[in-house]
């Protein structure tokens, strides 16, 4: 059996009396997109923080290629290869498209103390942020300040810079949120081939999107994952149908 | 050192500690509340010391002068916020720091085109300018003593308000949720005015207090302000409890400082360079205290994470 | 020509074609007036590093232009008494010459912004602004209470150091220094904020997630940041000082920090040539307003808060444009 490249090990967090991570074990294969979806309220964000970095988890234990990283920092994980996109954009909303691009191949390369050429000569470096956004649709917007990007096209934002990463995995916490019919298709076509380059943990409410494209599906429910399977087993699993359908419709 | 005069000095750092609090109360209930900071809360304690003195000079009556202190200061308080400050709580940090750094200066240049720039003083009333005797035969100006005392009592009264009182709760869900208690229907513009005279009274008071030891003149507030940012620093942003525990650890380290350090250099060291690098490190010791507790709790001893 | 840019070249020649007039009328009073102007810009040139590109609100700028202008009093007083600073261990010389004392005052700026930067950079928002506020005034007082170079009153320094090839003690020469300081510092400003350190320094200001989830640490951008502005600020105070053959805790003082955030606003925040407009105004103002009233800082303060409230992005700001240059 093949290793795991992203595993998550019986994580704890609480936040007074909530428990909002209640024992999560959970893990990303090679190759594989695994979705993780729940209600509302479940704890995904909380779940996310904890695995990509900015939350420290109260116990338990995050392995990322073989190596514990539960007490790494946000940057050091991405440094080590783990690429996340946001729920809500987070981006430098006064810079172009194409520099926040430039910053994360700057990001990968790790060539930010230096302090007279403009990194916008740096043909390198703006070669890869121009083909990431080629790759997402966003070539044409290069120029663009990132502000006047619609909802959609700064969810595209995020997963360009994610590329410029060249990162082992991917946690992406809805990337279809706002695109519209067309543009989640277009999307959910991209992420289907992004997945033979590394595996993705995919946070989706879209769940078409979800039952497309997911290998496997894990549904986190108060802080617990109650089922983890294919999207068959998933819909058949009777606790999910509980969950989400309520108790009268499961019986 | 004899255990008499280290008793003295202990109650004079209380004495500074407490009216730091005073600063120091109105200025991270401020901030907690409507998230503003305000480096013109010193002219606010500038204007209670004129307007002490100048009400002392005219009546003679401490009592009258404290009062027009607390007026003067609560007035230039409300009239500042419904002019300035409330277009500032949207704005950011720097905005604010610029606004109110613009206050300083017409606040500063109008008292000295109003009062001159020389020195008023305003004079301890003759009731309280001799000494008390303490338990043990210590002998201390009762003048400090009350300011002591007066510290105390607001101390306790601001607990009481913010614990108890409507406004209080107010207060307090203000600084969780201003929206939560606008929709509750609360008249949040009418409550950070109220908050902020409040807390320009009492710099003011603080201002008047202080004013009849040192004397009273322009500029007289910028450095205590700092010193209240230090103790804020150190007490936690919002905190009224850290705001107490911070203003007498400064107010105490600071006196200690400027009277030990030099005696403990004093033991190795020849009396004169003693004396030189004793004072120059109690004038850094506030700050270095400052420097170690953001060392070990960033948000200070009270803070919210 | 984008209108910013044919602003900051009228901005930028406004000073040596003022300094030339002056110099053919005879006027030298105006050469150091405006050569002060050059100073307080190089000062807050180095500021508007932290805090217009970096959004780090430092009130605490005057202790590394204190510490520059005493790292040149103190080399100066130990030459023109010919003593030497320490022979304990060995003997340190002080100095005359201008190049070496830059040094001094660059290296020392930037190790004090190292200590405060690590510091107060633990925190952010107004804890930061509270905090470098303090620690400016720590120098201050520490100036103050320090007898060995002069305390309270200051050390003086009888001539104008010196700088291989030039009559430093002529106004216009040493104007032309200053001049040929600030353009070379300006230059590399501009530079900076294009290279990879700027964007990622302003990338952290505008989302310091966005600069972690790349995988670069917000907190060492910014204290590098820092570094760089408290040395600019520190050699400024180093010419300061120069010029006025004078140095005393007044440089080191809580209303310096302030008018040096005051020089970037009026000029426009985050702006290259902001700081310049913003100290050449203050200058002129200073110069016309303090022979009218004994309280022109009444006006300054007025117009400073008009600026605040009413016209947001300065006098670049008003007369460019809102638009900040993007490469």
């Amino acid at each position: 059996m093949t290793e795991p490249l992203l595993h998550v090990d019986g994580l704890h967090k609480a936040f007074g009396a909530l428990q909002a991570t209640d024992g999560v074990t959970l893990a990303l294969m090679p190759g594989e997109i695994h979705a993780l979806i729940g209600p509302n309220g479940a704890g995904k964000s909380t779940l996310i923080k904890q695995i990509a970095g900015g939350l420290a988890p109260d116990a338990g234990r995050v392995w990322f290629k073989g190596r514990d990283v539960t007490a790494l920092s946000t940057q050091a994980r991405a440094r080590a290869g783990l690429a996340r996109t946001f729920q809500i954009s987070s981006l430098a909303m006064e810079a172009t498209v194409l520099q926040n691009a430039v910053l994360g191949a700057m990001g990968r390369a790790g060539s930010v103390w230096r302090f007279l050429r403009p990194v916008m000569h740096d043909a390198e470096l703006v070669a890869q942020a121009q083909a990431a956004l080629q790759r997402v649709g966003l070539a044409d917007h290069a120029a663009t300040r990132t502000a006047e990007l619609s909802h959609g096209q700064r969810r595209l934002l995020e997963v360009a810079v994610a590329l410029t990463l060249k990162p082992h995995a991917f946690v992406m916490d809805e990337p279809m949120a706002g695109l519209g019919a067309s543009g989640s298709k277009r999307m959910t076509t991209f992420l289907d081939g992004l997945r033979r380059e590394a595996p993705i943990l995919l946070v989706e409410h879209d769940m078409d999107a979800v039952f497309a494209l997911a290998d496997r599906i894990s549904v986190l429910v108060y802080g617990k994952i109650i089922a983890t399977g294919t999207a068959d087993e998933i819909r058949a699993d009777p606790q999910v149908r509980t969950a989400y359908l309520g108790e009268e419709d499961a019986a | 050192m004899t255990p008499i005069l280290l008793i003295e000095q202990v109650l004079n750092g209380l004495q500074s500690g407490i009216t730091l609090f005073l600063m120091a109360a109105g200025l991270t209930l401020i901030f907690g509340v409507m998230g503003l900071i305000n480096l013109a809360h010193g002219s606010l304690y500038m204007i209670g010391a004129f307007a002490a003195a100048a009400v002392a000079g005219w009546t003679g009556s401490f009592v009258l002068a404290l009062g027009a202190a607390l007026a003067a200061a609560a007035a230039a308080g409300m009239i500042i916020e419904m002019v300035v400050i409330r277009r500032l709580y949207d704005r950011d940090h720097l905005d604010q720091v610029l606004a109110t750094f613009a206050l300083i200066l017409i606040f500063s240049e109008g008292t000295r085109w109003l009062f001159g720039s020389f020195p008023l003083y305003l004079d301890v009333p003759a009731a309280l300018s001799g000494p008390v005797t303490l338990p043990g035969g210590i002998l201390y100006p009762s003048y400090r003593l009350l300011i002591i005392v007066i510290g105390l009592l607001i101390a306790v009264g601001l607990f009481q308000l913010i614990a108890r009182t409507r406004i209080g709760i107010q207060i307090r869900a203000g600084e969780s949720d201003r929206e939560m208690i606008a929709a509750l229907g609360v008249d949040i513009s009418r409550l950070y005015t109220i908050v902020f005279a409040l807390g320009a009274a009492l710099a003011g008071l603080a201002g008047a207090l202080v004013g009849a030891i040192q004397s009273v003149q322009v500029g007289m507030g910028e450095p205590v302000l700092i010193l209240a940012f230090v103790v804020i620093v150190i007490g936690g942003i919002g905190s009224i409890k850290g705001a107490l525990v911070g203003a007498l650890l400064v107010g105490l380290t600071d006196t200690l400082g400027g009277v030990l350090l030099p005696l403990l250099f004093g033991l190795f060291m020849d009396p004169s360079s003693a004396t030189t690098i004793g004072s120059a490190l109690a004038s850094m010791s506030i700050y270095i205290l400052m420097a170690l507790v953001l060392l070990f709790r960033p948000t200070g001893l009270y803070g919210r994470a | 020509m984008r209108r910013e840019t044919i602003l900051n070249t009228l901005l930028y020649l406004a000073m040596p074609v003022a300094a030339g007039l002056a110099f053919v009328m005879g006027e030298t009073f105006l050469i150091t007036l405006i050569t002060r102007a050059a100073i307080f810009a190089l000062a807050a040139v180095g500021l508007n590093l932290a805090l217009g590109l970096g959004g780090l609100v430092s009130l605490g700028h005057a202790a590394f232009f204190g510490i520059g202008g005493y790292a040149m009093g103190i080399l100066a007083h130990h030459a023109q008494t010919y003593t030497p600073i320490m022979d304990t261990w060995f003997v340190l010389e002080g100095t005359k010459s201008m190049p070496v004392i830059w040094l001094v005052a660059i290296a020392s700026s930037a190790l004090a912004a190292l200590a405060i930067g690590a510091l107060s950079l633990r925190t952010s928002g107004v804890y930061f602004i509270m905090i470098t506020l303090a620690f400016g005034q720590m120098f201050y007082y520490f100036a103050i209470s320090w007898p060995a170079y002069g305390g309270e009153d200051g050390l003086s320094i009888y001539v104008r150091n010196d700088f291989p090839g030039l009559n430093t003690l002529d106004p216009m020469q040493f104007f032309a220094l200053v001049f040929a300081i600030l353009s070379g510092v300006l230059w590399w400003m501009g530079r900076l904020a294009r290279a990879p350190f700027g964007l990622a320094l302003s990338a952290a200001r505008q989302n310091a997630e966005r600069v972690e989830t790349v995988g670069l640490g917000p907190f060492r951008l910014r204290l590098v940041a820092f570094v760089i502005s408290g040395a600019v600020t520190g050699l400024a105070g180093a010419l300061f000082a120069d010029l006025n053959r004078f140095v005393s805790p007044t440089m080191f003082s809580w209303q310096m920090s302030g008018e040096f955030i005051v020089f970037i606003v009026l000029g426009g925040v985050g702006r290259l040539f902001g700081p310049v407009a913003g100290a050449m105004l203050f200058v002129l103002l200073e110069h016309l307003l303090s022979p009218v009233s004994d309280f022109w800082l009444i006006y300054v303060g007025t117009i400073l808060l008009l600026v605040v409230l009413f016209a947001r992005g300065g006098l670049i700001g008003s007369l460019a444009g809102r638009e900040v240059a993007h490469d």
